[in-house]
């Protein structure tokens, strides 16, 4: 156990300094860092954000709207291959997560069911063997079909629904601010949004918990929203309601078209603005050229009318057309401070989100609580590290100031390590850290008691420091790989903070281990030798 | 020399002791059987003060921005929104203001709704140091997961000892690890600290350290049944746990002065956190001497398979 080959020796070397080189970038600041030459190691361990600061959003998508939007799109597509078939149909609607079809004509089921397969579509990898259809297209009886969404299918949605949510937030985030935002998806319906420096979260949440779908509606040119409730709401129309009552029991509710003039899709721009005349906040727009054409024949056609602006499903405002707007812009008022208006104009730039966002978890950290933490973890480490040093060498002498050199070569490589690989330091991160330097020593604690207890037991220098080494190897061994395990599952299941302190357990243990069976053993080889060759008779053991 | 002067270290412990720490086992055993009892009908009965991480709710820190912070204001104004169980505690320093509030009925968006209230009425004379709220779904996550991992961990840190050792050995050790997670579940169930996401980390680390220590015991004891191949159980318990006390306190002590240290400086966020795995590094060094190796007796450990499987694990 204490012969080195010069490879070895070379190797060991060569670890320390590679480990020494992705530790420095951590130590100086991130101005000097970008005077270095490029083929320097530049990274810096990422701090989490309860070290930066800043905000921790997670979001669920709603399943059921999402769901809901699917199965009313599946029931317009079914509705349209039947009608462009020409094939007559006495109902369809919605019932238990599908659409249902009834036919006229049972003796044109054959055709229509044909039909109605081609809605269905493929999805997933057939070399995976994931293959298999967003749908499933039945039919019970001779004239009546049901399109059933599939498991598979509706996670594909979800997937999709996900993604574009994804960008969506990712284009509103960016309108808060230019810090480097982090959104991904977690599990199969919920996002996670973190958003360094950020401690006032009231903004952000505005931003995202706002699906914002805008449409423009023709209003029912005579039926009053009591007349229809009493009686019926005609064809085609629905009953919305208002934005101001639905906010502050207000009255106000209109009978609309159902299907829209123009969507918020066919948006351009949104910018926030003021009235000349009123001076109050609004929301000024611009159509692309197909939404301008559509609500410049609307206009046309409708003028003395008045249409509505549909925001979510409620009316933010009924205008009268005055005239025919051709150019394809126009401004939004109803009841809005500056930053609404400033947040809806955003919110509409980047266009609608899928599904409703609800935040189903959100941890915030303000900057000042954060450098505290930072600090105190600075502070509490070298506290640790000195005791730990101090009691080494006053325990072990000589072997003791090896062990200790040992213990820093263990700090350098782990923070070269969490640097090289980018794993993010969280507070938890820095208790793991000194915690591992407490278990660091204890390798070394293993071996010097064995070679104390070697020489007790009457063997000669050399003979105990190699026992005690080697016995207590299969120990050290044993013991940190059950601890290993212990944070694995912990990386494994934990989320956030449990994570950092997982991932800096893990490789302490590694780095500790490595640090107390090869860099100290090489010192204590080095002294061996050293002692060998000087001139007294009797080696003694500095332990 | 090599490096730096040679100079002898100082043996802290008196060497070739025999203190016969199987004498105290039925003391010992009698012990630890009556706190787990306690600990798991406190839990039963008094439970744990749950963490924002698994009661769900929201915990907000606030910092006066001038002065003291005023409780009494705070309580008033928080108290009139009429939120709940509401506790408002000053939290390390006199203008550090912990504020948390139950959860709230109403899905998730109540929680943020919850949120909104307090930070329009508290106003502008505070900094908002931290917010956390956690709905009802992930607070259900979260509690399941937790569980799993200690059981999960606890399970495969038995199946490593057993493949490692012997079943005798991996029921100790199974046994010292529950004892130790139970007790310290249970202190925090008498004290009713706050228990959250961060203490099962504290535990998982318990065990960690706490299946080291006994592991390292266990080391010792397979190594001496192999010497001595005559001496009787007993004594040869006692001799091995003599044998690894030195390293047991010497690695516990340091241990012990690192969490101290974080303990006091290591700022309140972490202090709940640091005071489990002082309070389970503890137990769990008093676990591997006294639960650990004794139970090893009552279970009988057979010397012909121990010597026939190391020397499988060595070829």
């Amino acid at each position: 156990m204490l012969h080195f080959e010069r490879w070895k020796i070379i190797a060991i070397i060569l670890t320390c300094l590679t480990g020494l080189l992705f530790a420095i970038p951590n130590f100086v600041s991130k101005e000097t860092l970008q005077s270095w030459p490029d083929f320097l190691p530049k990274r810096q361990m990422p701090l989490g954000l309860d070290l930066r600061g800043g905000a921790h959003l997670l979001l669920a998508m709603d399943q059921n709207e999402i769901r809901k939007d699917w199965l009313q799109g599946l029931q317009d597509d079914a509705r349209r291959t039947l009608r462009e078939a020409k094939i007559g149909f006495s109902g369809i609607g919605i019932q238990d997560n599908s659409v249902r079809v009834t036919l006229v004509k049972p003796e044109e089921g054959d055709r229509a069911f044909s039909e109605l397969k081609k809605i269905s579509q493929s999805i997933g990898n057939a070399l995976l063997g994931t293959a298999g259809m967003d749908v499933d297209v039945t039919r019970s009886g001779d004239n009546q079909f049901v399109i059933k969404p599939t498991e598979q299918g509706f996670n594909e949605r979800l997937s999709h629904a996900a993604s574009a949510s994804i960008e969506t937030i990712n284009r509103r985030v960016n309108a808060l601010g230019t810090a480097e935002s982090t959104i991904v998806r977690q599990g199969l319906d919920r996002i996670l949004v973190q958003y360094p420096g950020l401690s006032d979260t009231r903004q952000l949440k505005e931003l995202i918990g706002q699906t914002a779908k805008l449409s423009f509606h023709a209003v029912h040119p005579t039926a009053s929203p009591e007349e229809a409730r009493a009686t019926r709401v005609p064809l085609g129309y629905k009953i919305y309601e208002s934005m101001e009552r639905a906010e502050a029991g207000g009255q106000g509710e209109y009978v609309l078209q159902e299907s829209a003039v123009v969507l918020g899709e066919d948006l351009e721009d949104a910018q926030p603005g003021f009235d000349q005349r009123t001076n109050e906040p609004i929301i000024s727009f611009r159509f692309n050229t197909s939404g301008a054409r559509k609500f410049g024949n609307f206009t046309k056609n409708n003028v003395g009318r008045p249409f509505a602006i549909v925001l979510d499903d409620k009316v933010i405002s009924a205008p009268v057309i005055r005239e025919a707007i051709l150019g394809g812009s126009g401004q939004i008022s109803g009841n809005f401070t500056v930053e609404s208006a400033n947040n809806l104009a955003i919110q509409l730039r980047s266009g609608a989100l899928p599904a409703k966002l609800t935040v189903v978890e959100e941890r915030t950290v303000g900057p000042s609580l954060g450098a505290d933490s930072i600090e105190s973890g600075k502070i509490a480490g070298i506290v640790g590290l000195a005791a730990t040093a101090i009691m080494t060498i006053v325990a072990y002498g000589t072997f003791g100031v090896y062990a200790v050199i040992g213990l820093m070569v263990h700090g350098l490589l782990i923070l070269a390590l969490m640097s090289a690989i980018g794993t993010t330091l969280t507070l938890p991160g820095i208790a793991g850290f000194v915690l591992t330097i407490a278990m660091a020593v204890d390798a070394n604690v293993l071996i010097y008691e064995r070679i104390r207890e070697e020489l007790r037991a009457g063997k000669t220098a050399i003979a105990a420091i190699d026992a005690g080494f080697q016995k207590a190897f299969i120990t050290i061994l044993d013991s940190q790989l059950t601890t290993l395990v212990a944070a694995l599952i912990m990386f494994w299941l934990g989320s956030g903070p449990i994570r950092g302190f997982a991932v800096t357990l893990s490789l302490g243990i590694m780095t500790s281990v490595f640090a107390a069976i090869t860099i100290t053993r090489l010192l204590v080889a080095m002294w061996l030798k050293n002692a060998k060759s000087s001139k007294t008779r009797t080696l003694q053991v500095p332990i | 020399m090599f490096l730096v002067p040679d100079f002898k270290g100082f043996d802290f412990f008196p060497h070739g002791t025999r203190l016969n720490f199987m004498k105290f086992k039925n003391l010992c055993f009698g012990l630890s059987i009556l706190a787990m009892v306690v600990s798991l009908a406190l839990i039963f009965t008094k439970g744990f003060n749950f963490g924002v991480d698994f009661k769900g709710g929201a915990m907000i820190e606030l910092k006066a921005k001038q002065g003291d912070a005023d409780l009494a204001g705070l309580r008033s104004k928080i108290g009139a929104l009429g939120l709940g169980d509401v506790q408002i505690q000053s939290f390390g320093t006199p203008s550090d203001v912990l504020i948390r509030v139950e959860e709230q009925p109403g899905g998730e968006e109540a929680q943020q709704e919850a949120l909104k209230k307090i930070q329009d009425v508290v106003g502008d004379g505070y900094e908002q140091r931290r917010v956390e709220i956690v709905g009802p779904a992930v607070s259900s996550e979260l509690r399941r997961t937790g569980t799993i991992a200690v059981i999960a961990s606890l399970i495969a840190i038995m199946l490593y000892v057993w493949f490692r050792f012997e079943w005798q050995f991996a029921v100790g050790t199974l046994v010292a690890l529950a004892h130790d997670v139970l007790v310290t579940a249970g202190i925090f169930s008498l004290f009713q600290m706050e228990f959250d996401l961060s203490i099962v980390a504290a535990l998982l680390t318990i065990l960690g350290y706490s299946v080291n220590d006994t592991v390292v015991v266990s080391d010792r004891i397979r190594e001496n049944l192999r010497k001595y191949k005559r001496m009787d159980l007993t004594e040869l318990l006692n001799l091995s746990i003599n044998e690894t006390l030195s390293r047991t306190i010497l690695t516990g002590v340091t241990t012990v002065a690192v969490l101290v240290a974080l303990f006091f400086l290591g700022g309140a966020v972490i202090q709940n956190f640091v005071f489990a795995m002082l309070f389970g590094v503890l137990i769990g060094t008093y676990s591997s001497i006294f639960i650990g190796a004794p139970i090893l007796e009552y279970l009988g450990v057979k010397r012909d398979t121990v010597v026939g499987s190391e020397a499988k694990a060595s070829s």
